[in-house]
């Protein structure tokens, strides 16, 4: 009679007796914060997007405003243009159009607004071209050229729009981190569990002369699983709510700009095998921490 | 092998052993006897290493237990089979599977020790029940699986707790005749019972020596065994 014996590996997996209270922990664990990681990836992008669009807007764009006299307006407004035609790192400089200046105000002042009617400031949109032109030089030769010339550059009410983004985008990446970090302590404490519960089987192994490192090994590669399967769970639901998010060309906020663009689909999957490797570390150390401490 | 050199053992400030000195060398049979509650156990404990001695060396194939690192005593548990009173399965393994357990444990599956399971297992009256689990074992085929376990890596040390605890007098004899069998190849066999026919029944065959464990010390047993 030759009774088979399974694979190795197999073998090695059924020592650990299945723990459902803990594999359950594990694995729904693993599976949440891999849903709200997938939720933070999305909004580190996503605020990350939008700091460089700000910032892009910020350095690219400006407007001159040409305060003056009606019978002046039309000369200081040529003035400026000529100006700006000559100064070095502006790429285009245009007045707007009275139905551009209406179609602005219409917000704030109802449509069929009568605009010639109003003593409204010249506008002139500037479009810098790398690397920019010099904000503070301008300044000096619209005083000194035309006194009625306001350059606004924006960064009034851009510049804390993009400080806010950026914050928001390493805020996002600290939730990455604690998200990591309260999976590793959450599967740690699982192991720890299903360690002290099984301190028979541990005794079992060592007097048929077990290795540390082999009944470390059983349990870390049954939570590595666990966690692993969960988190790709976790993961899969995320993605799928994510994609389920309005696009962000439909309305082009932000948070209908949530969702993953292009290729930025693919680092969801990492999270994953992360994950697992996290759970991997956090099984790996507290079971040598509990075989250290049984005689 | 194994050599206790004047060994004491407390536990919780009452000491259970003291000044025992023990030799188990190749090829002797010892027999350690006492009432309930006198060391057996616990000296069979220090002797694979589960417990480290108070005072005194336990030395175990000529290493101090006390200076073993984890894995050496891994390694030298290998070569010590040990069956216990409580026998101590994987309850949710199969028998085979905890017959098996030091060959999966020793990277051994494979192995000239893995062909002679079923063998084994059919020695000690078990290879019908390869595939039941540990609690659905009576005590005497518990006692069996745990001897099997223990001799499957061919161990140089036998150690046994009651090993006829629960077996009926035909299988114990068969028990101590294959421990008598591997005794004579050489192996060193030691055995804590209180059962003074089994000891006589060994002694018939096999020139083996008795102690007796009286007042925390082991003793060379009386005249009469």
């Amino acid at each position: 009679m030759r009774p088979a014996l399974r694979a190795p590996e197999t073998q090695a997996d059924r020592v650990v007796p299945p723990s459902g209270f803990t594999a359950r922990l594990t694995s729904f664990t693993a599976g949440a914060m891999a849903f709200l990681a997938v939720f933070a990836l999305a909004l580190a992008l996503a605020a990350g997007r939008l700091a460089d669009r700000w910032q892009d807007a910020l350095e690219g764009t400006a407007t001159i405003r040409v305060s003056a006299p009606a019978d002046q307006q039309a000369a200081q407004l040529r003035r400026v243009l000529g100006i700006l035609s000559t100064t070095p790192g502006v790429a285009e400089a245009r007045a707007l159009e009275p139905d551009e200046q209406r179609a602005l105000l219409e917000p704030w002042l109802g449509p069929d607004l009568p605009i010639e009617a109003l003593p409204l400031p010249a506008l002139i949109a500037v479009t810098a071209a790398p690397p920019g032109y010099d904000p503070e030089g301008l300044r000096m030769r619209l005083a000194a050229e035309a006194p009625g010339a306001v350059l606004d550059d924006h960064s009034r009410w851009r510049r804390p729009l993009v400080t806010a983004a950026a914050r928001l985008r390493l805020l996002a990446l600290a939730a990455i981190a604690l998200i990591g970090g309260a999976t590793a302590a959450m599967i740690a404490l699982a192991a720890h569990a299903a360690l002290a519960a099984n301190r028979q089987v541990i005794g079992v192994l060592r007097l048929v002369g077990a290795r540390d490192v082999y009944i470390a090994r059983a349990f870390v590669r049954r939570f590595t699983r666990r966690a692993l399967t969960g988190a790709a769970a976790g993961t899969a639901a995320g993605m799928a709510a994510m994609a389920a998010l309005p696009s962000m060309d439909e309305a082009g906020g932000f948070l209908t700009g949530l969702a993953f663009d292009g290729l930025h689909w693919a680092l969801p999957l990492a999270i994953p095998p992360l994950a697992a490797l996290v759970a991997f570390a956090a099984t790996r150390a507290a079971a040598f921490g509990i075989l250290r401490g049984l005689p | 092998m194994i050599e206790f050199r004047n060994v004491a053992h407390r536990y919780g400030g009452t000491e259970l052993l003291a000044e025992v000195s023990l030799r188990l060398a190749p090829g002797t049979f010892h027999f350690l006897t006492g009432p309930s509650g006198s060391g057996k156990t616990t000296l069979l404990r220090l002797a694979y290493g589960e417990l480290v001695a108070s005072a005194g060396e336990v030395m175990l194939f000529d290493k101090d237990r006390r200076k073993m690192t984890r894995d050496e005593l891994a390694l030298v548990r290998r070569r010590i089979g040990v069956v216990h009173q409580d026998c101590q399965f994987l309850d949710h393994l199969p028998l085979i599977e905890n017959v098996a357990l030091p060959l999966v444990v020793s990277g051994r599956t494979g192995g000239p020790e893995s062909e002679g399971l079923g063998e084994l297992l059919a020695w000690v009256g078990l290879a019908a029940r390869a595939g039941a689990l540990p609690p659905e074992l009576s005590g005497g085929e518990r006692q069996r699986a745990a001897l099997a376990r223990a001799l499957i890596l061919g161990p140089d040390v036998i150690l046994a707790d009651e090993p006829t605890g629960n077996l009926d007098w035909e299988m114990s004899l068969r028990l101590l005749t294959l421990l008598v069998e591997l005794n004579r190849m050489g192996k060193a066999v030691l055995i804590a019972t209180h059962d003074l026919n089994l000891i006589r029944a060994v002694k018939a065959q096999v020139a083996a020596r008795v102690l007796r464990i009286r007042d925390r010390r082991v003793q060379a047993a009386g005249a009469e065994l």
